[in-house]
């Protein structure tokens, strides 16, 4: 999404991202970036939470209109509530290896197989 | 003097899917990290036009579910698109795409394709109008393929006199 956002601005079109994956956007270089430290899902707020989202949306908008240079991030003023989630997201350890070992036998296997059939 | 700090913390805060996907997949056994796209230069067009007088486009990662297998495999054959905004449905298909599903989850289309909210902006006359339509690009493992994409969707704001565009990679 980082690369269409690129490209748009280049066209002349104002971008703004509006994503919970900082550090991917980040590293890509866009014009204008919200950051919402959410999990990945509802970047544009909490389910249900309509009040939230027009709130993330309208500062968006304003990002778009008033960044005076690329490469601007603005992290939205809104908590998950909790930060369990940050470590549980594809968390790897003693308990999991063995299977995310296997499951990746399986996929490089099936990808072969996939290959041989042309 | 300054109140006491909510936290302390001894490393960033929030989290890095580079870091992340990159330990993952070595885990996995697969030997190549994948390379993620870094440059230098930014493009950067800056906003002159009043909000009050734009039309706002949303691009989604998200697709509409007749894409869905409904039988949990990937979708195939997904190409970028072009949807009226008056056609929403209640879903969009994103069981295959990388979000937190132990987290959260996606049954609300606004948390993540904010038609609705655009359109009280424009009802209110924040900003000039909501496009017509919105747009949906696949997330593509090619960055060679995501470039044509990206072509497709700079083709239809041009027809559409998109002045904005929120982009949103779910």
């Amino acid at each position: 999404m980082s690369l269409v956002s690129r490209h748009l601005e280049a066209q002349g079109i104002t971008t703004i991202v509006v994503g919970s994956a900082r550090d991917i956007v980040e590293e890509c270089g866009v014009a204008r970036m919200l950051f919402v430290d959410f999990p990945l899902g509802n970047p544009c707020g909490k389910p249900s939470d309509r009040d939230m989202q027009q709130s993330i949306v309208s500062l968006a908008l304003d990002v778009a209109a008033t960044a005076i240079a690329p490469r601007t991030t603005v992290q939205a003023p809104v908590r998950w509530g909790t930060d369990d989630w940050r470590a549980a997201y594809m968390r790897v350890d003693d308990s999991n290896i063995a299977a995310l070992r296997a499951a990746g036998e399986k996929r490089r296997a099936a990808q072969a197989a996939d290959s041989r059939k042309g | 003097m300054e109140a006491r700090a909510d936290r302390q913390v001894s490393h960033r805060s929030f989290v890095s899917y580079i870091d992340k996907s990159r330990e993952y997949y070595a885990a996995s056994g697969f030997e190549q990290p994948y390379r993620w796209a870094a440059f230098d230069e930014v493009p950067f067009s800056p906003h002159t036009k009043p909000l009050a007088e734009c039309n706002v486009a949303v691009v989604t990662t998200t697709f509409l579910h007749h894409h869905d297998s409904a039988h949990g495999a990937p979708a195939t054959n997904k190409q970028v698109y072009a949807h009226p905004v008056t056609d929403l449905p209640d879903r969009m298909f994103t069981n295959d795409l990388s979000w937190d599903k132990q987290a959260t989850h996606t049954d609300d289309t606004e948390s993540f394709l904010p038609l609705e909210s655009l359109q009280k902006l424009a009802d209110n006359g924040t900003i000039g109008s909501l496009n017509h339509r919105f747009f949906g690009v696949p997330t593509e493992y090619s960055q060679r393929k995501t470039g044509l994409d990206a072509d497709q969707i700079g083709e239809w704001c041009a027809q559409d006199g998109v002045d904005i565009a929120l982009l949103v990679p779910l």
